[in-house]
């Protein structure tokens, strides 16, 4: 099969498996087969993608044989297949962990057919080369989304529902109406014709109007200051599970959507926004680590903290240098594997203590010393202490802000790695070494062996990205030398038009 | 016409921008179904309005020199099945939300802010 033909099969697997979950709705035990081998199969197809991308360039292909500008094309470059294994990778994780620890009534209402749906939009935004399907895809993915937040009917998963639903609505009708604004202005949808046509339109203070809707409606979806506030409102409510998956790639589809935007339709280079920009990815850096430091609820903190890494990947873009670049992608792949698996970790401490108060929790040292294992890579990783996969990302980042001179940036960078360092080692302190507050037995079932697998296999990938940076580093320097040069993406999409 | 029908998409943003900051979660609800239709409003207004032909032209005749684009109809079309299905599922979420709150007041779903 040729790559571009296997493009279509990251899109497939999870909407035929959702299909297939919703047609077997009686039987849990089928929709539990069908969702483990829908993301093996997902998995096999991404490292395929992946792979056949490396070796051949970039993959489209036009549904219904119609010729871009004209037809909808899918495009897969090395940043969307790279982002689609990271996806795939989560899903797999997920689906084992929800297959050794969800009670029997979401799995009875639903969760494994929303659960695809969810993966099937984060696909297809990662693949899509056309704006209005990008939206598209955002839509099936948000729907998908809302309805495995309030899974379970708890009062505070109103509440946070409400703020999730709300905020990411209001950022679907800005996107489109920039979408509007766009086509108005330049007659097309097609992201690679876009880039071409907005060229002609530098002078037009429309564009700069433009490029400012999609930044807050990204914005809004990334989880960027100012806009975050849905995040830590509403995050920590569902099961762990599902906030796992939400944490390792939901925002990330809104970084990616920055990501793209801003290097194809409008190159940061030269361009109005990119001090706001920067100015955005230091907010977002420091109040998401303040906001962890003054939180005493696990999944709270690991929420704050998803906010100040956006900051990173939001600091990448706005330098806008190629080592910037490379830092960001090497960040982005680094922090869905560790942030899915944190998320996890505090499910294991759940089941383990009974709790996820820190105050009530304590001496899990003693009892489960392979948990404090399990919790100290991706802690340490997180707070990019070496030789883990987050110290080459945030290495790499600050060295190139250091290149770039932006020294405010840097610094901020380096206080708030400190700062995760101190938050991780609260959580150490508090969960691991403090002796147990109560010895009371916690009232819920211990860990599985179907729970502890996922978290083992994301541990020893963030310790091998570790270890094996260099692989890394040279996958991220060729996708951030495609993004840097849109010319290769625009020439695969409209073929040799002039 | 142009000017009229900007005219309203601002008016419908405004009065969105004003129902979803009010704390009752019902006039929540309203504005975001305001705020959808304002987009597809503006999608309408921004790829240009011809009063010349429709797009259809019938077996064996040329296209006359002006139609209406119906893409800009096709995307508020799609814009407005996603945005029905979003909302449907918000009005349920508030009733949800009402029955186990049992008040119609953002101001008592701060649980899960601080």
């Amino acid at each position: 099969m040729s790559t571009n033909t296997l493009i279509v099969l990251p899109l497939l697997i999870p909407l035929l498996a959702a299909a297939l979950c919703l047609a077997s709705w009686r039987s849990v035990l089928a929709q539990r087969l069908i969702s483990l081998v829908a993301v093996l199969g997902l998995l096999a197809a991404a490292v395929a993608l992946v792979h056949g991308i490396w070796q051949d360039g970039i993959a489209v292909l036009h549904l219904g044989n119609w010729k871009a500008p004209y037809g909808i094309v899918v495009v897969a470059d090395l940043l969307g297949a790279i982002m689609v294994l990271l996806a795939a990778i989560t899903a797999t994780a997920i689906a084992l962990y929800s297959l050794g620890s969800l009670e029997r009534a979401p799995e009875q209402f639903g969760y494994y057919p929303l659960m695809h749906l969810l993966i099937a939009g984060v696909c297809g935004a990662f693949l899509t080369g056309d704006i209005f399907n990008l939206y598209v895809w955002f839509e099936v993915m948000l729907v998908a989304s809302f309805a495995l937040l309030i899974l379970g009917g708890e009062r505070a998963q109103m509440e946070g529902a409400i703020k999730y639903v709300t905020l990411n609505l209001v950022s679907s009708a800005l996107f489109l109406a920039a979408i509007g604004l766009l086509y108005g202005l330049t007659g097309t949808l097609n992201m690679a014709d876009l880039a071409v046509k907005l060229a002609d339109h530098q002078d037009n203070p429309m564009v700069e109007v433009v490029a400012g809707l999609f930044l807050v409606a990204f914005g809004i979806k990334a989880g960027v200051f100012p806009l975050f506030f849905w995040l830590p409102a509403s995050y920590h409510t569902p099961r762990i599970a599902v906030s796992s998956l939400f944490a390792g790639l939901l925002t990330k589809v809104g970084v990616y959507a920055l990501f793209r935007t801003f290097s194809l339709m409008f190159p940061l280079d030269e361009f109005v926004l990119r001090p706001v920009l920067l100015a955005m990815a230091g907010a977002t850096m420091l109040v998401g680590v303040l906001g962890a430091a003054a939180q005493f609820e696990f999944r709270r903190i690991l929420s704050f903290h998803i906010i100040s890494q956006i900051g990173y990947m939001v600091m990448a873009l706005a330098l806008f240098t190629p080592l910037a670049l490379i830092g960001g992608i090497f960040y982005i792949i680094h922090h869905i594997i560790v942030k899915s698996n944190l998320f996890l970790v505090a499910g294991l401490t759940y089941r383990l203590g009974g709790s996820y108060e820190l105050k009530a929790l304590g001496g899990l040292y003693k009892r489960a010393p392979w948990l404090a294992v399990v919790f100290l890579i991706p802690a340490f990783s997180l707070a990019g202490l070496p030789p883990l996969s987050g110290f080459f990302g945030k290495f790499i980042l600050i060295r190139a802000g250091v290149d770039a001179g932006s020294w405010a940036l840097v610094t901020v960078a380096l206080i708030v790695g400190l700062l995760t360092l101190y938050s991780m080692t609260k959580i150490w302190a508090e969960v691991f070494w403090k002796p147990a507050p109560s010895e009371a037995d916690p009232g819920v079932p211990p860990p599985g062996s179907l729970m502890i697998l996922p978290v083992a296999m994301l541990c020893v990938l963030t310790v091998a990205i570790g270890i094996g940076a260099e692989p890394v580093y040279r996958l991220s320097e060729r996708t951030a030398a495609q993004l840097l040069d849109p010319s290769g993406y625009i020439n695969a999409v409209l073929g040799d038009q002039p | 016409m142009n000017t009229l029908l900007a005219i309203c998409v601002g008016v419908l943003y405004s009065a969105a921008i004003y129902l979803i900051l009010r704390r009752s979660i019902v006039k929540l609800v309203i504005g975001l179904v305001l705020l959808s239709n304002a987009s597809n409003l503006l999608i309408f207004t921004a790829s240009g309005l011809t009063r010349e032909a429709p797009p259809l032209i019938p077996e064996g005749e040329s296209m006359p020199a002006i139609v209406a684009d119906p893409l800009a109809q096709a995307l508020i079309l799609t814009a407005i099945v996603i945005g029905f299905g979003v909302l449907a599922f918000a009005v349920v979420l508030i009733r949800r939300a009402y029955e186990v709150v049992e008040a119609d007041d953002m101001d008592q779903m701060k649980g899960t802010d601080t």
